[in-house]
This record gives C-alpha cells, structure tokens and sequence, in this order.
C-alpha cells in the first residue's frame, strides 16, 4: 500500500453522453473520506449527470467509477447494493405523493434493506425528530412546505446510513426564507464527518461548508481548490468569468 | 401552511346539479322547459299512425311479464361474466403494463411480447375473437383444454380489454415524472420494488377515471357472448322473439342492462367529478 489513503469516492475519466451531446468529457474527480466537495459551474455544466452517473441512476459511456477503491462500474456489480451505500437527494424533493412522510422516509430500509418495519419508524421519527420534522410524520407531502419536504428527502437519503451523500442543488427550488433550515441540515450533517458532494448555485454556503471547490466547465473539472483560494484567486479565465457573472447576479 | 382546507361538500347528485345551475328562478325555467319538451316528444309518438302497431311489437305489456323470468335468468349469466372478467381484467392487463414499462436491454423480449399482444387484441374485433375462441378452440378438441363456450367467451372478453386496460395502465405510467422512478432507484429498490411501492400507487390513480369507463363498456359487452349461442339475456330474448314475432323480450333485456349501466354511469361521472376536485385542492 502506498502512504497515500484509498479515496473514498474516485472518477476515472468518465465520458457521458446523450446522444450527439458529450456532457462528461474525460471527468476525473476524487473525494476523500469526510471531505466536502461543491460542484459549481454554468447550468448545463453536468453537474446532476455526473451526480445520478455515481449513484448509477446513469449508465457511463466510458471510464470508472470507484467507491472505496471498487469499481461500481464494471459489469456484474449489484447496483442496487451500491445505491444503498450512496445517498442522494433531488432539487425537486421527489417525496412520494401518496405516502406519508414517515413511510416515504423508511420505504428504502423496509423493502430494499428489508428491515423490520418498527425498527425503521423508530430510527425514522428519531432523525426526523432531530431535523424538525418530529410532528409532521403523518403528513402528506404536498401538506407541508418545500423546505420540510427537502429536509425529509435529505432524511430519507440517510435512511440507510449512506457512506456518501450526494445533494443536487437542494435549495434552489425553495422559497429564499426556507433556503436557511435547509443548509442548516448540510452544515450539520458537514460537521458530523459525513462525506459529501454537492452540486450548488449558493456560493456563499458553498464558501462556508466546502473543503474543497470544483468548477466543472466542457465536461471536466476545469479548477478545484479550497473556497478561500478558488473564490479569491481563481487561476482561470474561464472560473474567473463564470464567478464574476455570479457576482453580478448578486449569488456571492 | 398549516390552514386546513376543507373539502367542499357539494355531495349534490348530477341531477339535482343539472336543474339548479343558476338559483331558483332558473330552476323554474329549466323543469318546465324540460317538461314541455319531452313531454311533447313523448305526445307526437303516441298519437302517431304507427303507434299502435310499435306498442303491440315493442311494449307489450303481457309479453313483457311472460319474457321476464327467462330473459332474468339469461341475465345472471352477464352478471356472472361481467364479475369474472372484471377480477381477471386487471390482473392481466397489469401483468402486461408492467412487462411493457420494464428498462433495460435484457428486458427487450419482454417488451415486445407485450407491444405484441395489446397491438394484436386490440385490433381484432372483439366479437370476431368471440367467435374464433368460442367456437374455434373447442373444435379442436384437444384434450385438457375446457370446451365450455362460455369460458372462451370470457377468456376473449379478457384478453381483449386487458389489452385496451393495460394501455390504459401504461399511460398512467408514463405520466409519473422519471424523477420518482430515480428517487425509488436511488433507495435501492429493485425495478419491481420501484414500480410496485412508487409507481403503480400514482399511475392507477391517474387513471381511475378512465378505467371506470372501461368497466362501463365492459358490462354491455358481455352480452356479445350470445352469437356463441349460450343462454344469456340477449339470447333468451331472441329465442322468445323467434317463436312469437314479438320484440318485447328485447325491451325486457334493454330494461336490464340500462338497470346496470345507468347507476354505473351516474357514479362513474360523479366519481370522475369528485377526484378532479380533490386532485385541484391538493396541488398547494
Ligand atoms: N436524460 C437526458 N437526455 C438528454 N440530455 C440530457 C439528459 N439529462 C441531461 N441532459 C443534458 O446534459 C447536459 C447537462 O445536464 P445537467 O443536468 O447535468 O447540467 P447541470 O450542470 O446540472 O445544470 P443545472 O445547473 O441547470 O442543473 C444538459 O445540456 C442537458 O440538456
Ligand atoms: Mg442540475
């Protein structure tokens, strides 16, 4: 073995493509354990593909994928035992409507882990109960707020203590005044250890939460770098433009 | 967030809807002018020439009593068809829905036996399906295989609307955002677990609606297993008509199936009404 640690999360040129479009050109990205990591970039960039090509919602077209040194790419690799390991969580909550929240949250441990069902509400209501959501267990998802149907999603996701979460843009589909509750999850969860990658327009908390920062541009990552150093001095044309827009669309 | 909204009770019938869209005294002007008009649709036949004659033939009020026994107890057998159908119905067209919305290349031939059967059942006329089972495979005389006509009879009924209801399954399928298949995915679930615990729940109450039409083409069409000669309703009434000349035993089956379809329909239109209300009340 070599001094340096196994990645927790690594992308080995991965190439995507939708049809004519090559939306992943030869991406190499790796994440160690505990570390968090923001995508940034233009919309259209790939940041939710190479999001949902992780969580193998995706298949790659070319290249690897490795959680914890293993190739999860590779033909013959249990995907759905793979996505128990990964958490994610969609911008557009993706609650199921006609489940409570309390069965939405614990629907992955009963059937795909098939934990015994009190086991599961218990430790449900416990983390729903430490994110707010204590009396809202019974509730329907289009009954509470998009703020709490975002933070039941991101409950849901953890559901099955995921070595990894992956977060696509979870605020931006929320009113600016329920944005707080949920970044204040991320940051909690952030503190506790637990590695993750999130793809982000709010760079003010991408600056505050993030390890490192990587702006995606044609595909790649074009410019990764701690948020003082990537945010302060950036080394490219390219990051610079895309910041300075930012800036001037008052999202710093 | 936390205002309740309460469902409005307007739990009035489509009836009484009908009559009081614009207060009391348009209520007035509706019944009368309901009244004027069939009662005077109703007149002009009676005092027509033909009259008599049409009444003697059609609404004969003895041959009406004597047809009734018979052309009932051909009636249970609808009702026996209408009942079995309507629990194979959809089992099979779900069974066939979902071979259709499986991904993947491994799936393919599953795929396409299914595209295969909802094209070939639905386009074949349902009474010449009748016909080719009912009188078909019992010709062949191959043993192990029932030769009832009334259970081909109803093996076509089956295989027909399961193709229509199945397509009808697919559509509410398809209208289910990708996106929770991905949540569902992303949990872990297997394709099935997908589908049965996330999918199917929404896309069959998307479809209610259109499904309960379904069951109300359905419950007329059982009586299309009389050109198989079984003893239904239909059929009892053309054997009486046959001996007599007398087509009150047909009114007999009409009075019948309207006793059905009529309470059927009302409820589906009101059910139809209802969820659409429920459904624009929950979007918050
Ligand atoms: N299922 C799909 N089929 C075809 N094209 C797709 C599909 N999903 C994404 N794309 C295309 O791939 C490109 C990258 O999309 P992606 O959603 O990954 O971008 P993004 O960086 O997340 O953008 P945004 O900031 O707007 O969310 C876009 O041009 C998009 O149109
Ligand atoms: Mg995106």
């Amino acid at each position: 073995m070599s001094d340096a640690p196994t990645p927790k999360l690594e992308l080995l040129d991965v190439h995507k493509r939708y049809g004519e479009r090559t939306v992943l050109d030869g991406m190499s990205l790796s994440i160690d354990d505990h570390e968090v990591v923001c995508l940034i970039g233009p919309s259209g960039c790939g940041k939710s593909t190479l999001l949902r090509c992780v969580d193998l919602l995706d298949p790659i077209d070319a290249g690897a994928i490795h959680l914890d040194g293993e190739a999860i790419t590779s033909p013959g690799i249990d995907a759905n035992a793979v996505r128990r390991r990964i958490g994610i969580v969609f911008q557009s909550f993706n609650l199921f409507p006609h489940m409570t929240v309390l069965d939405n949250v614990t629907l992955g441990a009963r059937r795909a882990q098939r934990r015994d069902r009190a086991d599961a509400e218990a430790q449900a209501r416990e983390l729903l109960d430490r994110f707010g959501l204590g009396d809202k267990v019974d509730e329907y998802p289009n009954r509470i707020s998009g703020g709490q149907n975002q933070r039941a999603a991101i409950v849901r996701a953890l559901m099955t203590d995921p070595e990894i979460l992956l977060l696509d843009e979870v605020t931006s589909a929320l009113d600016p005044e329920l944005v707080g509750e949920v970044l204040g999850v991320i940051r909690e969860l952030a503190d506790r250890g637990l590695t993750m990658v999130l793809a982000t327009h709010e760079m003010g908390f991408a600056r505050d939460v993030a390890h490192r920062v990587c702006f995606l541009h044609e595909g790649r990552v074009l410019e990764a770098a701690p948020p003082d150093r990537l945010f302060g001095d950036p080394q490219h044309e390219r990051t610079r433009q895309f910041l300075q827009r930012v800036t001037e669309a008052g999202r710093l | 967030m936390d205002d309740e909204r309460t469902i409005a009770p307007a739990r009035e019938s489509a009836l009484s809807g009908f009559f009081r869209q614009e207060g009391a005294r348009a209520g007035v002007i509706a019944v009368v002018s309901t009244v004027v008009f069939f009662g005077g649709a109703i007149l002009a036949v009676v005092n027509s020439p033909n009259w008599p004659r049409v009444r003697s033939q059609f609404f004969n009020g003895e041959d009406f009593v004597e047809a009734w026994p018979d052309v009932l107890g051909g009636f249970w057998l609808n009702v026996q068809l209408f009942f079995w159908s309507m629990l194979l119905i959809p089992v099979v067209a779900m069974v066939v829905a979902v071979m259709r919305s499986l991904r993947g290349p491994a799936f393919a031939p599953i795929r396409l036996l299914s595209v295969v059967y909802t094209d070939v059942f639905r386009g074949v006329p349902l009474i010449l399906l009748i016909l080719l089972l009912g009188f078909g495979v019992p010709a062949l005389q191959i043993s192990g295989l029932p030769t009832s006509a009334t259970f081909w009879g109803l093996a076509a009924l089956t295989l027909s609307y399961s193709a229509y209801t199945a397509e009808i399954y697919r559509s509410g399928i398809d209208a289910v955002p990708e996106s929770q298949r991905s949540s569902a995915r992303s949990l872990g679930l297997t394709q099935m677990q997908a589908l049965r615990f996330a999918i199917l729940p929404q896309a069959v109450r998307n479809v209610v609606p259109a499904l309960m039409n379904t069951v109300v083409s359905l419950q007329k069409d059982v009586a299309l297993i009389s050109v198989l000669g079984v003893r239904d309703a239909t059929r009892e009434a053309q054997i009486i008509t046959s001996r007599t000349f007398n087509y009150t035993p047909f009114l007999v089956a009409t009075v019948l199936f309207l006793a059905v379809s009529i309470p059927l329909t009302r409820y589906v239109d009101w059910f139809t009404a209802r969820d659409r209300r429920l459904r624009s009340q929950a979007q918050v």
